[in-house]
């Protein structure tokens, strides 16, 4: 992957593979909660948009260099990450879906009124700046290493993170919650920090995407954006480490190539959601995964 | 003219009339989506999509076969309710083994395909649909003014609404579904069909929608996008009310539609958040909900 995200730029248009990028580290994110904590978030969309809100009016408006502006983003979603998440946890299930994404739309529409995000325009024209003081993000080269490097960062925090002892547990509590809790282990902390962990880098990805585009806008707080994560993740696998960055490539790619055709693109997102769900439920790399005798 | 608390009563109670209106879409909508979720234990997220089609539905039938109001109210959700049968025996009853999630799934799968052919077809702006004439008009009850065809939708759904819990909480047939949500096993074992049960009650449940569509159509138009933001309040509503109850639903959602229309009298900024401000107080009080019981 490390090869394919350094050479690719020799034949895909870079922008491109930096947004394939941020969407990876994103579904990554959200692929930590429902493939190894078994919750489902309806309302991922949240931690994108409020990150990239925060961040775009933290470069453009205060002035901050680009580093403090992701970090002041991301923490911005992870403290919204604990509220919501200390909301959503006292639920399970379909109702932990039903709640996130509803304070989702919460989310939505609190962007909507506030002036700051400037309502349908969005935060335009935020500043890239340089990066420590030293390195001028405006070119395309630099900001592609900065994108590449945020991205492998976050990946190989998923994967430590998975392969922890609190990775052990929260695959537990996904098989079996009474028993996880008979155990001793308090489910509920647990489940917390996951979904705080998740919000996190979440946000890290919606911080970067806005000084990528430059842009901060509604689309990122609306629920389509949940499901788009959502569709990623499925298509890509839940549960796998690899699965959410395929998916997060497909995904992007299509609406690259659909984006003149409209809401076909949502007919198209819809279709696939459904044979997912009706045929290969372990989506491309855990049938991959299945066909190589190997878990991916 | 008179004031409460420095508002005008006519606004008030315009306002007020508007949250039953809302409130009685709600809890049709909430209702359905309660029966659904009782036998199948699945969230139908294609339940705005259908709601739409309802509304859809009741346009064709008035521009193609010149069938009027009436007509429409009773064809659009048997025609609906159809759609929906034949998408649970044909993607949903293969899902009831897995995870609860892979049904949510499929169906938001589904809404983004309605929802979206219907836009490519029709765009985002409404289609107007003329109100039945018997109902055009209103009364002047001396502290407002009440639009017949309003006065009629409350009316009608608050007795689908009160017809519904009836059938489910009274009578023998009710029983049966109440016994299959508990333990679907031991019915079949007394020779019940259970499976052609819940592929009827998932028709009934859509045709609930599809009837709130119906009702609809002449006061929001006839839109693609009309259920897509009105089913996640709904869910809001079904998270505070909580599923376990049939009568919960129904008085959680004109009750959620009568506060809604309170807050655009005294703080109209936050009319589209209370509902989900409220769901978050609920969730720290009772979890469950206000009617639910925890499982």
């Amino acid at each position: 992957m490390v090869a394919f995200f350094s050479l690719a730029p020799l034949v895909a248009y870079p922008v491109f593979l930096m947004k394939v990028m941020c969407f990876a580290l994103f579904a990554c994110a959200f692929n930590l909660l429902i493939g190894y904590g078994g919750l489902v978030s309806f309302g991922h969309a949240m931690f994108l948009g409020t990150a990239g809100y925060a961040s775009a009016h933290a470069a453009k408006v205060w002035g901050f260099a680009p580093e403090f502006a992701i970090l002041f983003g991301t923490a911005c979603s992870a403290l919204l990450g604990v509220v919501s998440g200390l909301l959503a946890i006292r639920r399970q299930g379909i109702y932990f879906a039903m709640i996130t994404l509803a304070l989702a739309q919460m989310m939505y529409f609190f962007y909507v009124q506030m002036p700051f995000t400037h309502g349908e325009d969005g935060i335009q024209a935020v500043p890239r700046g340089r990066l420590f003081g030293l390195i001028d993000l405006s070119g395309t080269w630099a900001m592609y290493a900065l994108v590449f490097v945020v991205f492998m960062a976050g990946f190989l925090l998923i994967h430590r993170v998975v392969h922890s002892p609190f990775g052990q547990v929260l695959k537990a509590i996904r098989e079996n919650e009474p028993r996880a809790l008979s155990l001793g282990y308090d489910v509920n902390r647990y489940k917390l920090l996951a979904y705080v962990l998740s919000a996190t880098l979440a946000g890290l990805a919606g911080a970067t995407k806005v000084l990528v585009f430059e842009l901060a806008s509604l689309t990122d707080v609306h629920w389509t954006m949940s499901g788009e994560v959502v569709l990623m993740t499925l298509l890509g696998g839940l549960g796998t480490v690899f699965g959410p960055v395929v998916g997060a490539l497909i995904i992007i790619s299509m609406e690259n190539y659909l984006a003149q055709m409209g809401s076909w693109v949502t007919v198209t997102q819809g279709v696939i959601f459904v044979i997912c769900v009706l045929t290969f439920r372990r989506g491309v790399i855990g049938e991959l995964g299945r066909l190589i005798g190997k878990p991916l | 003219m008179t004031e409460i608390f420095g508002v005008p009563t006519q606004a008030l109670f315009g306002q007020l009339l508007i949250g039953l209106i809302n409130g009685s879409f709600y809890a049709l909508l909430s209702l359905g989506l309660a029966v659904i979720f009782g036998l199948l234990n699945i969230i139908n997220f294609t339940h705005g999509a259908q709601y739409m089609m309802g509304a859809f539905c009741a346009y064709f039938l008035l521009a193609r076969f010149g069938i009027g109001y009436w007509w429409a109210l009773a064809l659009a959700p048997l025609i609906v309710g159809v759609t929906g049968i034949i998408v649970e025996r044909l993607m949903l009853s293969r899902l009831y083994k897995l995870d609860h999630l892979y049904g949510l799934l499929l169906t938001f799968g589904l809404a983004l395909v309605i929802q979206g052919l219907a836009r490519n077809e029709y765009g985002t702006s409404g289609i107007p649909y003329a109100m039945p004439g018997e109902l055009a008009g209103g009364q002047n009850l001396g502290f407002m003014f009440l639009p017949n065809y309003r006065a009629w939708v409350i009316v009608a759904s608050l007795v689908v609404c009160l017809a519904t819990w009836f059938v489910i909480e009274k009578t023998k047939l009710g029983s049966y579904l109440r016994a299959a949500t508990e333990n679907p096993a031991l019915v079949q074992a007394f020779g019940i069909n259970v499976p052609r049960m819940i592929t009827l009650t998932y028709g009934f449940g859509v045709a609930l929608a599809a009837f709130a569509g119906v009702m609809a159509a002449p006061i929001y138009q006839v839109n693609p996008l009309m259920g897509a933001d009105l089913i996640i309040v709904v869910f809001a509503v079904v998270v505070i009310g909580g599923m376990g109850s049939i009568m919960g639903s129904i008085v959680t959602g004109f009750a959620l539609g009568l506060i809604e229309g309170l807050t655009k009298v005294f703080y109209p900024e936050a009319s589209n958040t209370v509902i989900f401000v409220i769901m978050a107080i609920v969730l720290m009080i009772k979890p469950a909900g206000l009617f639910g019981t925890q499982r």
